[in-house]
């Protein structure tokens, strides 16, 4: 069984005529030991996405309009994450990109540890601080022990983001959603991080959704990708598969943009116009503005899922299937 | 830390000390010849004299300040010329009513304004959160006088439950339940303080709540009750401590006009009385007494500030 | 028309802070057109039908002396309006030039800025109880003794604002390629400072009449010859019980007007950027 399913999930804003899908019909799959990454530019929808997964949506704000979120089997759809742990249902944990502002100035990093260790067990507080430092050594943050008791200004950005990873550990989660975790850090801290995840992802088994807007760290990390555009997930496809034969036009696009390596001086590659904020296109496909393979049909017509391969499929009326590099 | 504190009351010190000149200057910003503006037209050139040197108005005036604030430092603030008796007398005949007024309307302002105000901080958008902002800002906006006055003709007047004006103090017959006199008067002046609370304690609340760091101790599952009090209740109370001292002030300063519509025997309305019978060392004595207490309050709540939020205190 | 239409925006959302918009108008009106509109003159005195309840002669009844609450009332908002924009102006005119220039030029800005302090060390309404012992009992008297105490947060408000506007990048790229110091105030600082300035005048405005009510109240502002609301509460203190509503119509548009100048004043902050919104708390 996969550790998250997520099912036709659509999020929307605003009511009546004015209403706005900013997640549409989104499904992903993560399975244990496997990260997934989801890539998109701002806007896209990636966080929502998340957030939703997770029960996060803020009140009044977002919400889930159609779809389904399975944790490990269950139904956890519209459950926070206070309710799915009366519930009894598997863990499920995420991490965000601001490392500076996510963790409570006026507490201290060990009781903020310790506080996510005794959601789900019950422990004694010495037993809850020993976890807490064991969690601070699985991240490995020096001197753990010394760490308990620093708040969150005295330690540097990275060793924040590694006392969030911490946390959401805590709960021993199958599931560990990291929104765009590095993008606030230093180049060589981001390494460290990235590097942490994949370990952890395998040593403890878990399914990890890695959302970022940075190609590079996909090509590192990912063992699958989904790339979205505008609500929508627009490809899906194992990773290596993904950089090697894009099939939708702005996968492709985003593959052409990357800069090349090893060639010298060349023009950076961008993509033309501005991605529509999600929700607003409403008919045909959005990315037909901006795709240098648009017909006319692609404006009107209902989009299908194409599948090009048994785990790979592309949101396109026209997509490449003959696995031709640009 | 104690350096912060050393720095902070020497520019305390500073500011009184500017204050001070003010204070004393005051007299001598009055049009016309101060002692003929205390003693009125008829007074004869001998009384004149006699006063100015009584009142030592005919030194230089550095040495009149040195002296003036010499005296005030040990407790003499000069005497008043209307009641022919110590300044400081004056005022501590009228310390006790307005110190217990202006405590139980502090206690009034916080059991009123913040339990209100995280209650509709926590209801966000709802009816209620709405209604009870409305109130919030609609009680701000009311003269207290008017709510005063209101309060007497619907408590005193039309109900008699409660008296009107005066105090007996506690000290006197009645002992404790002369605290009733206080009671009208209290709620008068805590009613549009204790609305500026409520709406200080509900946008401190709002914005805690958006914090990232709410939304971490949401993701770990913990109850919403125990998000609220371990992580926005905790953090929303800074703004709302720092709020304390100015609120402090601003009784200190509204209590005038309640005292007088009260008919209390408290320090406000010998203010206003001295102003009436031109009774300046009174008037200066009392606004130097409460300038050093807004500044002392100040002070504190300023550095409680600090030590409550641990991101300062390593300096 | 579209700046115009942005402005007007938030009030089409919530429909009480359009109420109190259309309150104010109504008061400017009121004030502006009282001769016409008020049934009868406020100070004519009819000692017959003196406290008289309210009745379709008199709809706000009448006082000890005959007078029609009423006209009264009507004729009392051209006060309000005076003190109102009279403060108003008084801390705008003092407080922006202080506040611009403390910021703009540091060393002479720290030491204005300590002259600030120790004028706020005087709770308001003591500043103004002394300004008015100085200057004397009177309605323009009241309104420098009101507006010394707004001065003090206007000008730190307004100081705040060009600091932080001063340290935005346009501004350091705009010294950069060498604009002169007053220029630059022109055309980056002025312009952004408008919109702050209107929600914290919308403030004043509003707490401005409750402090010169106060000064009314206690015989220390306006003479009781000239009708206003404070004045008439004050008179009206020893008939309370026997003619309620003579409590009851002043203290209503006093408070009413405080109401929604609160109110319009929370609307345009509300459409103010997010980075200034925290430095204008609102109260005085």
């Amino acid at each position: 069984m996969s550790a998250l399913r997520i099912e036709g999930l659509t999020v929307s804003i605003g009511a009546g005529p004015a209403t706005a899908d900013i997640v549409d019909d989104v499904s992903l799959t993560l399975e244990r030991g496997k990260i997934l990454g989801l890539v998109g530019e701002s806007g896209s929808g990636k966080s929502m996405t998340s957030l939703a997964a997770m029960g996060l949506l803020p009140k009044p704000g977002p919400r889930i309009r159609a779809g389904r979120v399975m944790l490990d089997g269950a139904d956890v759809t519209q459950l926070e994450p206070w309710q799915r742990v009366e519930a009894g249902h598997g863990a499920m944990s995420m991490i965000f990109q601001e490392p500076m502002t996510s963790l409570n100035p006026v507490r201290r990093v060990g009781d903020q540890i310790v506080e996510a260790v005794r959601v789900r067990e019950r422990v004694g507080a010495r037993e809850a601080t020993d976890r807490a430092r064991e969690l601070l050594e699985l991240v490995r943050i020096p001197d753990a022990e010394l760490q308990l008791s620093a708040f969150p200004h005295q330690l540097s950005g990275g060793m924040r983001q590694r006392v969030m990873i911490a946390i959401a550990l805590a709960g021993r989660p199958q599931v560990l959603i990291a929104d765009e975790p590095t993008t606030a850090l230093d180049v060589t801290v981001q390494f460290q991080i990235l590097g942490l995840l994949r370990e952890l992802c395998n040593a403890l088994d878990m399914a990890v959704l890695f959302i970022t807007h940075d190609m590079g760290v996909i090509a590192q990390l990912a063992d699958r990708v989904a790339v979205m555009y505008a609500g929508r997930i627009v490809e899906n496809a194992p990773a290596r598969e993904l950089f090697a034969a894009p099939s939708h036009p702005y996968s492709r696009a985003l593959m052409a943009c990357m800069p090349i390596r090893g060639v010298g001086a060349h023009r950076l590659r961008t993509i033309p116009g501005q991605a529509p904020r999600a929700g607003s296109v409403k008919a045909g496909c959005a990315f037909a503005a901006r795709c240098p393979d648009v017909r006319d049909s692609c404006r009107t017509v209902t989009l299908t899922r194409f599948d090009i391969a048994a785990d790979h499929d592309a949101l396109c009326a026209f997509p490449v299937t003959d696995g031709r590099p640009l | 830390m104690w350096s912060f504190v050393l720095k902070r009351v020497m520019a305390m010190l500073v500011t009184l000390f500017f204050a001070s000149i003010i204070i004393f200057g005051f007299i001598h910003l009055i049009p016309g010849d101060p002692i003929y503006v205390m003693l009125g037209d008829m007074a004869t050139p001998d009384q004149a004299e006699k006063l100015r040197h009584s009142l030592g108005l005919d030194q230089p005036i550095i040495f009149q300040y040195l002296q003036w604030a010499g005296r005030a430092l040990g407790g003499d603030l000069g005497r008043s010329i209307f009641y022919q008796a110590p300044v400081m007398s004056a005022i501590a005949d009228g310390a006790e009513t307005s110190l217990l007024l202006a405590s139980i309307t502090m206690i009034w302002i916080l059991l009123i304004g913040v339990p209100i105000g995280i209650i509709a901080a926590m209801r966000h958008g709802s009816l209620l959160d709405q209604a009870l902002s409305g109130a919030a800002m609609l009680l701000a906006s009311v003269p207290t006088f008017w709510v005063g006055l209101y309060l007497i003709l619907i408590f005193a007047a039309w109900l008699g439950w409660l008296p009107s004006s005066g105090y007996p103090s506690i000290f006197d017959d009645g002992g404790l339940a002369n605290l009733r006199y206080l009671l009208l008067p209290s709620l008068t002046l805590a009613a549009p303080n204790a609305a500026l609370i409520l709406r200080l304690t509900r946008a401190s609340m709002l914005d805690v709540s958006r914090e990232d760091y709410v939304r971490t101790a949401r993701a770990k599952g913990i109850r919403p009750w125990q998000v609220v009090t371990r992580h926005i209740f905790r953090n929303a109370l800074l703004a709302v401590v720092s709020a304390f001292g100015f609120t402090f002030a601003a009784l200190l300063s509204e209590a005038v006009v309640t005292e007088t519509v009260f008919a209390l025997p408290g320090i406000g309305r010998l203010v206003v009385q001295s102003i009436l019978n031109r009774d300046y060392p009174v008037i200066q004595g009392i606004v130097l007494v409460v300038v050093v207490i807004y500044l002392v309050t100040n002070l504190i709540v300023d550095i409680s500030y600090r030590l409550l939020d641990p991101r300062v205190q390593l300096q | 028309m579209k700046r115009v239409a942005s402005w007007l925006a938030p009030f089409a959302a919530r429909p009480i802070a359009l109420a109190g918009l259309i309150l104010l108008v109504l008061v400017v009106l009121a004030a502006i057109f009282a001769p016409v509109i008020a049934p009868y003159e406020p100070d004519t005195m009819d000692p017959i039908i003196r406290l008289s309840p309210p009745n379709p002669d008199h709809w706000f009844g009448t006082d000890q002396f005959g007078r029609d609450t009423l006209s009264r009332v009507i004729f009392a908002s051209r006060m309000a309006l005076l003190v109102g924009v009279g403060v108003v102006v008084f801390a705008l005119v003092t407080g922006v030039p202080l506040g611009v220039f403390s910021a703009l030029f540091p060393r002479l800005g720290n030491v204005l800025m300590r002259m600030v302090d120790v004028l706020m060390a005087f709770p308001s309404l003591l500043l103004a109880l002394g300004l008015i012992v100085i200057l004397g009992p009177s309605a323009v008297n009241s309104i420098i003794a009101v507006g010394a105490g707004f001065l003090t947060t206007t000008t730190r408000i307004i100081y705040g604002l060009t600091l932080r506007l001063k340290s935005e990048t346009y501004v350091e790229a705009a010294r950069s390629m060498g604009s002169r110091t007053g220029w630059l105030v022109m055309k980056h600082i002025l312009p952004n400072l408008v919109s702050p300035l209107l929600v914290q005048a919308s403030f004043v405005f509003a707490f401005a009449q409750l402090a010169a009510a106060s000064l009314d109240f206690l015989g220390l502002g306006a003479p009781p010859t000239i009708p206003s609301w404070g004045n008439m509460l004050a008179e009206s203190r020893q008939f309370i019980t026997r003619a309620p509503w003579l409590l009851f119509f002043p203290g209503t548009m006093i408070m009413l007007t405080a109401f929604a100048l609160n109110l319009v004043g929370d609307s345009l902050r509300d459409r103010l950027d997010p980075r200034f919104r925290d430095m204008l708390g609102g109260e005085a």
